[in-house]
């Protein structure tokens, strides 16, 4: 039986969670490692899995995956989840990558200053509103179907969900007016895989509070 | 890399939009391509291929020389490959205006490619679709992984280095410290232990690839600014040599060609002008 991958993150959402989302979706289990201590910090620099000594690194199928980006690509691949063919594969690279943007900003938001925050925060739902749902409403209205690309389910699917989550976790009125993403958002939560991870005892990982946030400043000395 | 006829009968020309010198940190790879398909003398219309790889324009002495017989192999694939593209560069806040409001920006913002009838947008896409069409993403799916990995280490570099002209002043220094040091200990050790470890003249399956595109550019760009930060990676020296040899890449390289020079004061204004004014 083959064996389980292997998550090597913090015990945090950050750039590790897109990979948690896409893998549940697929109907794949894995295992997590967590990074708890300044010691498991500083193998980072010495452990040769970590190719440019940094994480989320994934060990599956012989490999050790590092780079968010490179290790969904793979995933999505192995899993059908990029399209049947070039064609849907850009646009798919197109609409997940105007939403890896949108997601940075909220990974990086718990780490502003106390200053900083509001203006992230007006930033964010600015973006959100006007730039970044409008265009993806815009592409379910055009073909009308059930997934943003080529008529079935793929990671494109599956990130704008996890994106409209946090979107909604932020502030529930940004999704006012566009039905179709909350359409969207429904029928994907409602898929047995990922309606298995939105429940409670999941791997999906809770928003980044202030003490959680204070006790990792002082274990990691940041 | 593909030079077969896609059998159209009329030129195609695409345009993009982009900074005058603002891709300098870019300009490897696809931000900028405006492909124009052309027909030859022989009446066959070409493929466009990748900036990174080409000279200005068709030359007619240039026919492919096994059009539609599989795979070519790499040195008549160089020896080959043209390149022909147009650029339209963003120098008024108008002119970005009008983009967005045409609705020709998905996300309202540049790169933008437009080619084979698509408006593509965001860098890794364009790169992707560029590297996918021309042969430039490995024969399987372990190997397109490898050089994922590493084309997005080398973006993490590179990125710091579009950012750079754009600090204070005052910070440039340090950042440039910072940059180099990340490049010494982070980056460039990997790929030169992958050079040292294969033996072979490129990071993956013996093959030219987009994984090699990109740490060339980056590389270089790098010397631009720290021009002795690949004095302890012998490998890596005699790899960027040998790279740029390849006959498309030392047309690119030459004066005259699209390569943009290094970001100067000129590109920051423009920039600032063009989003902020």
């Amino acid at each position: 039986m083959a064996e389980k991958p292997v998550l090597h993150y913090f015990n945090a959402r950050g750039k590790m969670e897109s990979i948690r989302w896409l893998l549940a979706a697929a109907g794949v289990e894995f295992e997590e490692e967590f990074i708890a201590s300044p010691e498991d910090m500083a193998k980072l620099k010495t452990d040769e899995r970590f190719m440019f000594q940094q994480v989320p690194m994934v060990e599956m199928d012989g490999m050790k995956l590092v780079q968010s980006r490179a290790i969904l690509n793979y995933i999505a691949t192995k899993y059908n989840l990029y399209g049947k063919d070039a064609k849907e594969r850009v646009l798919i690279d197109m609409y997940t990558e105007g939403m890896t943007d949108l997601n940075e900003m909220f990974i990086l938001l718990p780490m502003a200053s106390k200053e900083e925050k509001p203006d992230k925060i007006a930033t964010i739902k600015d973006k959100t509103k006007n730039r970044y749902l409008p265009a993806f409403e815009k592409v379910l209205k055009s073909h009308g179907q059930d997934y943003l690309v080529g008529n079935r389910l793929s990671r494109a699917d599956i990130l704008m969900v996890e994106l409209l989550y946090y979107i909604e976790e932020l502030d529930a009125s940004l999704l006012d007016g566009f039905p179709l993403l909350q359409a969207l958002k429904t029928r994907i939560s409602n898929l047995p895989n990922v309606k298995k991870f939105l429940q409670p005892g999941s791997q999906r990982k809770p928003p980044l509070d202030e003490k959680v946030l204070e006790e990792a400043r002082k274990t990691f000395k940041l | 890399m593909c030079f077969h006829s896609p059998g159209s009968s009329s030129s195609a020309r695409v345009t993009v939009a982009v900074f005058p010198g603002l891709f300098s940190g870019w300009d490897s790879g696809s931000a900028l391509a405006h492909c124009q398909l052309k027909k030859d003398s022989s009446g066959a219309g070409l493929c466009p291929v990748p900036l990174f790889l080409g000279s200005k324009s068709l030359s007619p002495a240039h026919t492919p020389s096994n059009r539609g017989h599989g795979p070519p192999t790499y040195p008549e694939a160089c020896g080959n490959i043209w390149n022909s593209f147009d650029e339209e560069f963003l120098e008024t806040q108008e002119q970005l205006k009008k983009l967005q409001e045409e609705g020709h920006l998905m996300f309202q913002q540049v790169p933008m490619v437009e080619m084979d009838g698509m408006k593509l947008v965001q860098t890794r896409c364009i790169l992707h679709y560029i590297a996918d069409k021309h042969h430039l993403f490995g024969k399987n799916l372990k190997e397109r992984t490898m050089i994922d990995m590493y084309v997005e280490g080398t973006l993490d570099l590179l990125e710091t280095l579009i950012m750079h002209p754009f600090l204070k002043p005052a910070d440039q220094k340090k950042d440039l410290v910072a940059m180099a040091h990340k490049a010494i200990a982070l980056y460039f050790p990997v790929f030169e232990k992958v050079l040292r470890c294969s033996g072979e003249n490129f990071l993956v399956g013996n093959q030219l690839s987009l994984a090699d595109v990109i740490l060339l550019q980056t590389i270089l760009a790098m010397e631009e600014r720290i021009p002795t930060v690949l004095s302890a990676f012998p490998y890596l020296q005699d790899y960027t040599s040998r790279l740029s040899e390849i006959p498309t890449i030392k047309r690119f390289l030459e004066p005259g060609s699209k390569k943009k020079p290094p970001p100067d004061e000129q590109y920051v204004k423009t920039v600032y002008e063009v989003f902020l004014s």
